[in-house]
């Protein structure tokens, strides 16, 4: 190994803080394991971006946060993305502490969870133990995700009993307050059979300057006929190095649809996979991105078909400037016996400065015969004729570029369902490309 | 109100260093409706582009003024703000910007900041003019011209002529790839704005669109430039003869830009 990730938490210090959050025991065997098993296993290999220099290593593991009283009394940023008036499923996590915790009653008396991740392991011990790091992701995937494993730190338990229809979003914020705390969040989504939910999450930090580490896991889990509607914007600062892991599993006649925006100013290496594992199980993976700076990012995107008639989209949109490079794979994958699936995607990079790179790879790899299989790729500037057509109304250059841009990076933007996220996702990016 | 002169005078046109214009005399006036026609290939189109600044076409000598100004000297978004629209034959289609928000974004253009269009009273006007050009109600908030008919593409470049309210409009074969009854749509709405204060430059390759929009004058184009100019009878007698009568008249053999 090159990398070298010396851990300064060591095996008492993780019996320790399973301890201190009375975790059932299966939770702290989990996490020292997993303590272990990092050590031998090597770093991720995302292909075509080399991570040998980046910094793994520096954060603080547990840095507490105070509980939220009322919600008019967060700071803007945070409060940008709540619409306080009608937020009755919200949760907040500050630092790693749960500060706010909001579901209406409704959903509560049909059985539907959605709790901090803390809380689940004590009050819902076996649910969580059914899913957790068993049929999504692996602990033994690699370096990272055994670290995550051993250091989980926070996250939210989202479960959705049988024939339950939750017709609201479930809201969730992971606030990093302190510049230095790691952020080893883990997100677990079940939906029981033929139930219905939608989740939207936002990160946030600040420390631009402040050197940490986002090291996230989100599993979700559709079981048969379930539909899980799947929004995130990631807006990690400059100073938080992230490892971000999101897998779907999807079973018979079950949908997962993920929109996200990748908003992160620091380097990024993102791993999304769905597993279409069911009969006419289906997913549109969508998400967009802005580089900046000398940002070095790396996107995988893999939709894998295993059941039959199984349909699956990928759409990535990235905007990159001034020094950024990133990489784009996506991947669609076709096993042998999934007949009659449906693999599209569409890779599509816009440059905006002569020293930013972008690199598209379509990549379908197809075992099956009767199967439908195509994709888009392309890499290149703001088309002069549409600068021109637009140009040709009297809209200026910069209004011009302005929007197509935003047009550009509309497909997530319009599919997250909570109007201040949207709006607030909308401004990110406006702050971003100007 | 005085009205509008858009004045070219001897304008020559390149693409990637083929001349296509070579020399173009043509004076269009506020209140004046003017035809250019010609067979395929003889440079109408890129007379349209050259006016409104399309980057892939060079002016290697000539000038354009509009009411005195240079128009070559002006970015293409100045062209607009100053007064001139284009109809284009292939308008790009954008995703992810609605075409509700783009024709407000352009009637803003043209407006001080701090006058913009009250939303109330926009939506208002482009409903309107939407009912006039008998357009489904809900392209006001399809992606810009993305998924449209040809035809759709043409009512809607029509649209923001009518909300723009340009003072010279150039219509480039705004008929092309439209059935009879788009057709007289399309005229209808060009029609509504005929007035004093409004000239308009008409492109097109064939009689029909000019069956129903009469011109004040026609111009025919061959070898990149204008060779004949009449007044609408001459367009009817190209319907009824073709062109190789003029052909002939004037001793051309090959009349496209190859010649």
């Amino acid at each position: 190994m090159t990398v070298e990730t010396k851990q300064p938490y060591n095996d008492e210090y993780i019996s320790r803080f399973s301890s201190s959050r009375n975790e059932p025991e299966w939770m702290k065997d989990l996490r020292q394991q997993a303590l272990s098993q990092s050590e031998s296993l090597d770093m991720p290999k995302p292909d075509k971006t080399g991570i040998k220099n980046w910094d793994f290593n520096t954060y603080v593991h547990e840095v507490e946060g105070s509980k939220i009283d009322a919600l008019d009394k967060l700071p803007a940023s945070v409060a940008a993305l709540i619409d306080a008036d009608n937020a009755p499923n919200l949760y907040i996590q500050r630092n790693n502490s749960a500060a706010y915790l909001a579901l209406d009653e409704k959903w509560s008396e049909q059985g539907v969870i959605f709790t901090d991740i803390s809380t689940a392991l004590q009050q819902h011990a076996d649910l969580v133990k059914r899913y957790y790091m068993k049929d999504a992701v692996n602990v033994d995937e690699d370096r990272l995700t055994a670290l995550h494993a051993a250091l989980m730190n926070g996250g939210v338990f989202v479960y959705v009993p049988k024939n339950v229809v939750v017709d609201e979003p479930l809201q969730t914020i992971f606030w990093q307050e302190d510049d230095s705390v790691a952020s080893f969040n883990h997100i677990l989504i079940v939906a029981e059979a033929n139930s219905s939910v939608t989740y939207v999450e936002n990160s946030i930090s600040h420390n631009a300057d402040t050197a940490t580490f986002a090291n996230v896991v989100t599993e979700v889990i559709a079981e048969d006929n379930a539909n899980v509607s799947y929004g995130a914007v990631d807006n990690f600062a400059a100073g938080t190095t992230v490892y971000a892991k999101r897998r779907g599993v999807a079973y018979r006649d079950a949908r997962i649809d993920w929109a996200i925006g990748q908003m992160n100013d620091g380097n990024t290496i993102s791993e999304h996979i769905t597993n279409l594992i069911g009969d006419n199980s289906g997913s549109e993976a969508k998400s967009v991105v802005v580089g900046r700076g000398k940002q070095i990012q790396n996107f995988t995107t893999n939709i894998i078909h295993f059941g039959k008639n199984s349909v699956g989209s990928i759409l990535s949109h990235g905007v990159m400037k001034e020094q950024a490079s990133s990489v784009f794979n996506g991947i669609g994958k076709i096993e042998h016996g999934a007949s009659k699936s449906d693999a599209t995607q569409e890779t599509r990079v816009l440059m905006l400065s002569q020293g930013a790179r972008g690199d598209a790879n379509p990549i379908l790899l197809i075992d099956e015969d009767d199967v439908v299989a195509g994709h888009a790729a392309s890499v290149g500037r703001v088309d002069p004729l549409q600068l021109y057509y637009l140009m040709s109304r009297g809209i200026t250059k910069h209004e011009a570029e302005r929007l197509i841009i935003h047009g550009f990076l509309a497909p997530v933007v319009n599919q997250l369902p909570i109007e201040s996220v949207k709006n607030q996702l909308t401004q990110v990016i406006e702050g971003k490309v100007n | 109100m005085a009205g509008s002169v858009l004045e070219i005078k001897d304008l020559h046109v390149s693409i990637e260093d083929k001349e296509i214009l070579k020399g173009v005399n043509l004076t269009i006036k506020s209140g004046e409706f003017h035809a250019v026609m010609g067979p395929n290939g003889t440079g109408k189109s890129t007379l349209a582009s050259a006016i409104m600044g399309h980057p892939k076409y060079e002016v290697t000598s000539g000038s354009i003024t509009l009411d005195g100004e240079d128009v070559l000297e002006m970015e293409v978004d100045e062209r607009a703000r100053a007064g001139l629209f284009l109809a284009m034959q292939y308008p790009s289609e954008i995703s992810g910007v609605t075409n509700s928000d783009f024709l407000r974004s352009s009637i803003n253009a043209r407006r001080a900041e701090g006058d913009e269009i009250p939303l109330m009273k926009f939506i208002k006007e482009m409903d309107e003019a939407m009912d006039f050009l008998e357009m489904d109600k809900n392209m006001a908030q399809r992606y810009l011209n993305e998924g449209f008919s040809g035809g759709e593409k043409k009512r809607n470049e029509i649209l923001q002529l009518l909300m723009m309210k340009a003072e010279i409009g150039i219509l480039d074969e705004i008929d092309s790839g439209l059935d009879i009854d788009a057709l007289k749509v399309v005229a209808k709405g060009i029609n509504r704005l005929r007035d004093e204060n409004f000239g308009c430059l008409i492109i097109t390759h064939y009689q029909r669109l000019l069956n129903y929009i009469e011109p004040d004058f026609v111009h025919v184009m061959m070898q990149g430039r204008v060779v004949k100019s009449g007044g609408s009878e001459l367009s009817k007698r190209l319907e009824a003869e073709g062109y190789d009568w003029i052909k002939q008249e004037l001793n051309i053999e090959d009349e496209t830009i190859n010649a």
